[in-house]
This record gives structure tokens, sequence and C-alpha cells, in this order.
């Protein structure tokens, strides 16, 4: 507004202001707008309650279930003790042509410690558990080969790193066989991956629904406030002027949608932390929940504002120009 | 201050407002329009706050072509001319103050400034000491003096009123006239939309007479228009 080349013209007749006490005006009348936004949602407060309700449960959704993903996925990326390969040897192998593989083994970089089952080993645990006993006894020879339990450094231990690893141990001559751990790992890891693809796809439509909802909030007051309108733009107000308390009442909208969606997460954060550190410990994990952190609650609040400024900025475009004074 | 040269005005659906009208008031005039319901008075009022735009014709306003400004520029035009309504058209739901304050505030004026001008605006039509009150509890005539004030606060070159006696009894409409007049005097030029004219013959200004969209009447000076100047 005050750049204009017009308004200097008529400035300069109105008044024998100074640019910085116009320049005071222009902010005053933005803390007027602003705070008239808040006004204004106070005016109908059970309205604005639904209406920033709706906008709350649409952010909390997807903000929450991000949490969780992420949750879960820092528990995958951090999960050392399930990257244990296990290399199956050819059957036949002499116990001692076996301990100096194992040997061998130990020397390989990233190889933490190396456990030796041997064939009796095997026979022999397995006649204890599966209660087959006298069944193998049958059978003559031990149909059992030898394991080297491999636990990878702590360098090795993430799912990548592990995979090379086993790999490589694999194309020893004395291996049959590798079988790792990681595995369902990985498959967690991928099912994490699509969870979060599939939660950021629900977000942007939830974010559309959130500036859908402001939008025709914004309208029926711009429709309620219709006189008023007109009279200002009679009075010579701008399209700017008279947009500025509708986009700042629809930031508020979002705004307060965003510390509700907040209120929302940790509340159920809250719920849950007791079942996953119960969930944790049956693991024999110290893990507890994370929450959205300071830089989530200001993307939640942040996104909260911008959404609901952009539906009001959608009303304000679509109606606003249409009501002139006649 | 105000020139018209064969202004003419075609609503959508072929209704014609005003047929070629041409007429001119010197700055510091104040002039009658008058004529029927139907004849474009509102409409040539219209013209003048560019709420509408001639089909045809040239208007010029303080030596501004209307014909050239642009949407944009709309606004700034309006703030230098006082409209007032015959319905008012105040804000229920502020206080007298605010809608006094309201041009200033659109103009973006210092608001120390902005409580010294309303106040004075406020005593100039006698009633400064209803600043607090909403439009509602006041009398029509009252609410048309608010609708007075907003209009001149921000010291328009023009003022142009629609029927502002229109709901008004004989002797508050006098009152308001004399109001008009005196702010004609400070050097505002006026124009005031009414069919009232009992009253414009007491008032003795000089008027234009509109009838079916164009001038009729020769322009008549009143015979007290000596006594105004």
């Amino acid at each position: 507004m005050p750049s204009t080349r017009d308004d200097g013209v008529h400035g300069a007749h109105l008044s024998r202001h100074t640019p910085g006490q116009r320049l005071n005006a222009y902010f005053l009348h933005h803390r007027q707008m602003l705070l008239a936004g808040l006004q204004r949602l106070r005016q109908h407060p059970l309205a604005s309650f639904m209406t920033v309700a709706v906008i709350g449960i649409a952010l909390a959704l997807p903000a929450g279930t991000l949490v969780l993903v992420k949750n879960a996925k820092n528990v995958s990326d951090n999960w050392k003790g399930a990257a244990r390969i296990s290399l199956f040897l050819k059957p036949g192998l002499s116990d001692a042509l076996v301990q100096q593989l194992a040997a061998s083994v130990r020397e390989h970089a990233g190889v933490g410690s190396v456990q030796v089952i041997t064939a009796n080993q095997s026979l022999a645990d397995f006649q204890q558990r599966s209660g087959f006993g006298d069944a193998l006894n049958l059978l003559g020879s031990n149909p059992l080969p030898a394991v080297l339990v491999i636990q990878p450094t702590d360098d090795y231990a993430m799912p990548a790193a592990a995979q090379q690893l086993g790999q490589t141990l694999g194309e020893l001559p004395q291996v049959d066989q590798v079988r790792m751990d990681i595995q369902w790992l990985e498959r967690l890891q991928a099912m994490l991956e699509i969870l979060r693809r599939a939660v950021v796809i629900i977000a942007l439509l939830l974010a559309l629904a959130v500036v859908f909802i402001v939008g025709n909030t914004i309208r029926l007051e711009i429709e309620n406030r219709r006189t008023e309108i007109e009279v200002s733009k009679l009075m010579g107000a701008t399209d700017r002027f008279i947009r500025r308390p509708f986009l700042y009442h629809g930031a508020w909208y979002g705004l307060a949608g965003g510390v509700l969606a907040w209120f929302l997460v940790v509340i159920a954060l809250l719920l849950m932390a007791g079942p996953v550190s119960h969930l944790a410990s049956l693991y024999g994990n110290q893990f507890s929940l994370r929450g959205l952190g300071f830089d989530g609650s200001l993307e939640l609040l942040m996104s909260g504002i911008v959404l609901g400024w952009l539906g009001s900025w959608l009303a304000v475009a679509r109606h606003l120009r249409a009501i002139e004074p006649a | 201050m105000i020139q018209f040269s064969e202004v003419g005005k075609r609503y959508q659906g072929g209704n014609e407002a005003l047929a070629g009208v041409s007429f001119s008031i010197a700055r510091g005039e104040m002039v009658f329009l008058t004529g029927p319901s139907g004849a474009g008075k509102s409409t040539l009022l219209k013209l003048l706050a560019l709420i509408e735009r001639p089909s045809r014709g040239q208007i010029i306003v303080n030596g501004q072509n209307l014909g050239g400004i642009r949407r944009r520029q709309i606004p700034y035009y309006r703030r230098k001319v006082g409209v007032i309504f015959q319905d008012h058209k105040l804000l229920p739901e502020r206080t007298v103050f605010d809608n006094v304050a309201l041009p200033l505030t659109i103009a973006g004026v210092f608001h120390r400034e902005i409580s010294k001008r309303v106040g004075a605006a406020l005593e100039l039509v006698g009633l400064l000491h209803k600043e607090h009150a909403l439009p509602v509890t006041l009398s029509t005539g009252e609410q048309q003096r608010v609708g007075i004030a907003r209009a001149v606060i921000s010291r328009p070159p023009i003022l142009i009123a629609d029927e502002p006696t229109g709901n008004l009894d004989p002797d508050l409409s006098y009152e308001v006239m004399q109001l008009f007049r005196r702010l004609n005097q400070v050097g505002i030029t006026v124009l005031v939309a009414s069919h009232d004219h009992n009253l414009i013959r007491r008032l003795g200004q000089r008027y234009l007479s509109l009838r079916g969209g164009r001038m009729v009447a020769p322009e008549l000076q009143g015979d007290a228009h000596a006594e105004h100047a």
C-alpha cells in the first residue's frame, strides 16, 4: 500500500505524516488485524472449535503416524543383536578343519566373534530339543552340518554392511549355505518405507483437506462480512487491506489446529509409552518412544499456519473480488 | 471540479439509465441533483464513485479522467470522494467512533491523529458525546450525521450524497442540508441527489434536473445563491 504511487500523492493531501509514522500505522494495522483475527475466532467459540478440531485431527493423524514410523525405523536401524550370520558348512568336514576355518574367519574384517557348533553338537542339541532322539539314532550317520555363528563388529552390524559380510563369507568353498538373521529386519525396513510413503501421501491429502476446510470457513466469514467489505471498498480500501484480516483469521485457525494436533500426538504417545517399553523389555531392550521433539513440533505448528493461510487465501482470491459495492 | 461530457450508461439487459448527460460543477460549488426515481440520479452518483463505469462519454473529476483509472487505482480515487448514502451504511457492530475512523484506518493514518480527527468530525455533526455508542442506539437523523462525519473525516475535496434526507422529517432534513452548506463553505464541492423540491427551493442552491436519463430543465440559479457566495 504505501509503495503505490497514488497513495503517496494522496498521503500528502491526507496528512502530514513522516514515512516512519506511516510505516508505524501500517504495522499497527497488521497487529490490529492479527488480534482481530483471534477475536473473530473467539466470537463463535463452538463453530471455531469444531473447525479447529477437524484441522487438529487432520494434522495429528499423519504427524502421529510419522512419529511412530520414525521410532520403528530408529529401532530397526540400531538392532545390532539381530545381525547374526550363520554359515552352514558342507557336510563331512572334520572337526579340525572346522576349527581351522573358524580361526581364519575370525581374522576376516568385520567379524567380531565366531562361535563353532560342530556337527556332533548340533546333533546333541537337536536330539535334546526335538524329542526325535531315537529316530535319529536309526540314521546311523549324522545328517547335520557344522555351523559357524558369526557376530559382526559394530561397524558391520547395520543391515547393508552385514549383508555384504555374509555374502563374502558365503563364497568360502567350505560354506554350503549362509543364513542371515538380518533378512527379517530388511523386510521390516522395506515395509516401514512403504508405510512411510503411505503416510506422506495421506498427509498430503489431509493437508489439502485442511486447506479446503479453512477455505470454506473463511468463505462463510466473507459472506457474513459482506456489508463491511462493501463499505470499506467505498471508503477506498485496497484489496490487500480487505484481504488482511481474513488471511490472519485463516492462519489463526491453522495455528490453533496445529496446537490441538500437538496435544493429540503427545497424549497418544503417552498412552502408548507403557506398552512399548513393556515390549522392548521383552526383547531385553532399553527403548522408549521418542516424541515430536522441538523440530517436529515447530514443523507441525508451521504447517498448520501455512495451510490455514493458504486456505483463506483460496477463499479470499475467489470471493473478495466478487463483492463490489452496488 | 466535476465535468460530464455526453455521458451515457446502459446496464446489461438494455436498460438505459443515462442518455448523454453533460454538465459541469465548479470547484467549491454546491449543487443539487433532482428528478423522479428512476431518472438516473443514483447512476450518476455511482459513476462519480466509480461503482459503475459509463458506457460512453467522459467524466473528469478534479482534473482526472475517470476512464483512465484502472481497477487497482480505484481505492486511491475513492479516498478523495466522500460518499453519503440514504441508508447511511454504518457498520452495526462497531461503535460510532470506529465507524467514523474507518476511512482513516483504511488510508493508514497514524492512530493518535485518528482520535483527534474523529473527535473533530463528531463535534462538527454534534455527536461527540455518542462516540462510544453503537449505531442502532442512535436515531435515524443521528445515524445520518455519523455517516456525514465518516464521509468528511478524510477531508475529501468532493462530497456526494445520495438522498441523504430520504428517511428524515423536514426539520431534520433541513438540519442535514445546513450541515452540507457548512461543509461547502469550508471549500468542499458538494453534490446532493434529492427529490425533495421544497427543501431545494428553500435552500436556494443551483440544481440539475434529470428525467429519463437526460438533463431537462435549464440549470436554474437559486435566488439565495448570492447570499451563499
